[in-house]
């Protein structure tokens, strides 16, 4: 069930917290992160001498740490900061640590549910991930690129499982690098592993490898695809059969592989982030069909529309119709919805959402300083001081604005529900 | 030139270069470097080593040529004489031997700092063709030792020092402390999303000049600017891949980097004192990814320092005392036009300058550039020795008062510390950022 259909979506605006007023009860306040929901905005704030907390809402957790970092808020609600205590670090959760303690602690990530939070581990100067504060069993040299399954059982991540001396590049080159899996490691060994990718149903992991100095390839489950590539990107699963996709350099240029053979006859310039339809149906990646011009490709059809600068934050709607995307040229930031860029560019654009319905798209912008949200092409009428990323309603039918409005200690945090027809007139 | 005269008979041990030749047979070069010369050399390749007309132009522009009794080995022309000219002439049927000479011909005896292709009648790049020798070397698997294992950093770390994840942060919650102590309210703020500026540095920051980090961030702290540092790889922006010609490693570094910054949404990435890593991403890494400019508007510290002092963001309470010389980088100097800027930040923040002669674009490299310095000791008295020129320029700007180098990059920071040790010249070597520290009237607070 959709997290968001709990909220309330009752239209009307509310006040829930006089931020500029927080400075004045603490030594500092640093910048605030509203809760998905809208119902809360919190920061890490400095209460003491070396003595650091989070507000809520007006409010300061009881606890109070030597340091508190990373403060982000779960999708489902709850508020997460990285934390230490006398050297030793931790995550706190609502304001209550987890009982285990690490030397350190960081690269904390949520499950979509927001039900299962992983972070890197060094204990001891060895590395490892712990999930909801529990660890994995092994321990290794270094790791990098975690990555947690879509319901949260397991994660994995790009291990170092030979030990070798800075300026041993023969013994490197014999490969020191592996993926772990819930600590168990891949029978083979390789130069590099990076970004890894679960498959939908939590069973299985591919990650880019280096099998020579210059050979790439997908490895999946420890077993690597027969072909190589001079240069690969990052993997992913189709949503339902199995098979894995990743963009690589082959003959001609840069074109989609699935499971070791080229499945789009197009060359560019470049490809990557490669994503599907939540139906399965549909392929689309950021491409250059040409050197320094920038668009998406469906399916291995690019837009006719291309930028400049660059193209990133793409996202296929729920009905698997559309695409939208954030396109760049000289600066200046547009929303580009299936090939046709909004007209009004703006100084940055965050990551343009769709509608449930897949009918509208929203996304937060910037422009001289102030912040606001625009809803397919619309602006709102009024800027504010900041704004979060927008949500639509289940029903599609309303929109979420999160935001500080005013300056100094006048500012407050609103949370409002505005009916989408106010604002598409 | 036949391959045995090619031979230096005094060679120096490099590991990397001779356990990797084990394994190569004048087979496997000739196989790799078909491979390689048409699919990656093509036109541009053969244009700039065929038209040479041996005029030698190009000679008195090289510091390894002027320092080295003019011996023509060590000029421009002759590097390419001896190294891709005869793997055209021979279509890659060379020795071992040669390809062991090649490799160390194009990594420690050229900087690829340009200034011969100012010289040249026709504009050709020997800095390209040396670069192009070092990929063959890299498809080999004959690259220097040094330089080798930091490309390896790069592609498990993506910095250059084998920072691991938790030690970068580590060092900049570090650093911030150490800098609270001395200005009230002080931040170093790790992954603010929506910052103005990304401020990116290169590996030996966080590993051996930590305070270059404190001083950047009283500098934003003072100006008062929105700035970030990433918590993740992607914070360095330095690139020893692309001077070994591993450019796929560099396209995967230099994609993480931009990445970063787009994740970040940032509107500017501000990087330190470097010059290399400027190349990297102001020129060659971006464009291996097929963006034609950088994706993120970045900024060199000569650049926003100058920005800061010209808009009065940060101000001078009393300028440095000592007389100083200016060293221009080559990579930001003859590679995106920085010396007037340079000038007026160096004016802005010292009472006296000496110059050095010659200067701006026309200035000799460090000799540490161009990844020499990074293919490490083996090859530290070469390169040393084959920079007597600067040590000259030096000695003449001491002789004329000059107390204080300022060298606004990291590499020049390493080749000219060696040279001022090696040749005794007695004299201060700074960054822009330790002098603008050191005058810069600085809040108490910035609460």
């Amino acid at each position: 069930m959709d997290i968001s259909n709990s909220w309330d979506w009752n239209a009307g605006k509310k006040e829930i917290a006089q931020f500029g007023n927080w400075p004045a009860s603490f030594d500092w306040v640093e910048e605030p992160y509203a809760s998905p929901d809208g119902e809360k905005i919190a920061a890490v704030v400095k209460t003491g001498e070396m003595e650091f907390s989070v507000c809520v809402n007006g409010t300061a957790w009881e606890n109070t740490f030597d340091k508190v970092w990373y403060l982000r808020f779960a999708p489902d609600g709850r508020l997460t900061g990285i934390v230490s205590d006398t050297g030793q670090w931790t995550m706190a959760v609502d304001g209550v640590a987890w009982e285990e303690q690490f030397d350190y602690l960081w690269d904390t990530q949520f499950t979509k549910d927001g039900q299962t939070i992983v972070c890197a581990v060094q204990q001891g100067m060895q590395y490892l991930i712990a999930s909801n504060g529990a660890l994995w069993e092994t321990k290794f040299a270094n790791i990098g690129h975690s990555a947690v399954s879509l319901d949260g059982s397991r994660t994995a991540a790009s291990v170092q499982t030979e030990s070798f001396n800075e300026g041993e590049i023969f013994k490197f080159q014999e490969g020191c690098y592996s993926v772990a899996v819930d600590g168990k490691v891949w029978d083979r060994n390789f130069i590099n592993a990076w970004r890894l990718a679960f498959s939908p149903d939590s069973q299985k992991v591919a990650a880019e490898v280096r099998v020579n100095l210059y050979e790439y390839t997908i490895a999946v489950d420890g077993q690597a695809w027969d072909t190589t590539y001079p240069i690969i990107w990052e993997p992913c699963f189709h949503p339902s059969d199995g098979s894995v996709f990743a963009p690589a350099k082959a003959d001609g240029g840069w074109t989609m592989i699935r499971d070791g053979k080229p499945c789009w006859n197009g060359r560019y310039a470049q490809v990557w982030h490669q994503m599907f339809s939540p139906d399965g149906n549909r392929l689309a990646a950021i491409v250059a069909p040409k050197y320094g011009k920038w668009t998406m490709a469906i399916d291995d059809t690019p837009w006719s529309r291309t930028f400049d600068g660059f193209v990133t934050d793409a996202c296929f709607s729920p009905d698997s119709s559309r695409v939208a995307c954030i396109g760049v040229n000289d600066k200046r930031y547009q929303v580009c919805v299936d090939g046709q860029a909004w007209s009004e560019g703006y100084d940055m654009v965050w990551a343009p959402v769709f509608s449930p319905d897949s009918q509208h798209v929203a996304a937060k912008v910037e422009k001289d300083g102030k912040y606001t949200v625009v809803v397919d092409g619309q602006k709102l009428k009024e800027s504010y001081t900041m704004v979060w990323d927008p949500v639509f309603s289940p029903d599609s039918q309303y929109l979420l604005l999160k935001a500080l409005e005013g300056s100094g200690s006048d500012t407050v945090y609103t949370r409002t529900v505005l009916p989408l027809k106010d604002i598409l007139g | 030139m036949n391959d045995e005269a090619a031979v230096d008979k005094n060679k120096i041990y490099d590991e990397g270069i001779e356990k990797g030749a084990e394994k190569l047979t004048p087979e496997i070069i000739q196989n790799v470097y078909r491979k390689m010369v048409d699919a990656e050399g093509g036109a541009r390749l053969k244009t700039y080593v065929e038209t040479c007309v041996s005029c030698g132009l190009c000679s008195e522009a090289c510091h390894f040529y002027l320092s080295n009794d003019k011996d023509p080995r060590f000029s421009p022309a002759g590097k390419v004489k001896q190294t891709m000219a005869v793997l055209m002439k021979k279509k890659g049927r060379v020795s071992v031997d040669f390809m062991k000479r090649a490799s160390e011909i194009a990594s420690t005896e050229c900087n690829l700092c340009k200034r011969c292709a100012m010289y040249c009648p026709f504009g050709l790049d020997v800095a390209y063709v040396m670069l192009f020798v070092r990929r063959l070397c890299h498809k080999l698997g004959i690259s220097p030792q040094y330089i080798q294992d930091t490309a390896h950093s790069h592609s498990v770390t993506y910095n250059q020092m084998w920072v691991k994840e938790d030690e970068w942060v580590d060092s900049l919650q570090w650093q911030e402390e150490e800098a609270q102590e001395e200005i009230e309210g002080l931040r170093i703020p790790i992954e603010k999303e929506g910052a103005d500026f990304m401020y990116s540095v290169i590996g030996p920051e966080p590993k051996f000049r930590a305070q270059l980090i404190y001083q950047a961030a009283v500098i934003f702290n003072a100006a008062g600017l929105n700035w970030t540092m990433p918590a993740t790889p992607g914070w360095d922006n330095s690139d020893m891949a692309m001077y070994t010609g591993d450019n796929e490693i560099m396209a995967r570094t230099k994609r993480l980097h931009f990445e970063t910054a787009m994740r970040l949404k940032v509107k500017r990435i501000v990087m330190g004192e470097c010059g290399h890593a400027f190349r990297s991403i102001y020129d060659m890494g971006n464009r291996a990814l097929g963006w034609r400019m950088p994706p993120v508007e970045v900024t060199h510290s000569i650049e926003f320092f100058y920005e800061l002092l010209k808009a009065g963001k940060i101000k001078i309470a009393q300028k440095y005392q000592p007389t100083v010389t200016i060293h221009d980088p080559c990579n930001v100097i003859r590679g995106r036009g920085l010396h007037e800027m340079l000038r007026y930040v160096v004016h802005a923040i010292c009472e006296n300058v000496e110059e050095m002669h010659p200067n701006r674009e026309h200035n000799f490299c460090c000799a540490a550039g161009g990844g020499v310095i990074n293919c490490g000791p083996p090859w530290k008295m070469k390169r040393v020795d084959g920079n007597k020129v600067k040590a000259q320029q030096l000695f003449d700007a001491k002789s004329r008062g000059a107390e204080t180098c300022v060298a606004p990059c990291h590499n020049c920071h390493g080749g000219l510390e060696d040279i001022i040790h090696h040749n005794e010249i007695g004299m201060d070597l700074k960054f822009l950022g330790d002098i603008i520290y050191e005058v810069m009237e600085k809040p108490e607070s910035v609460l």
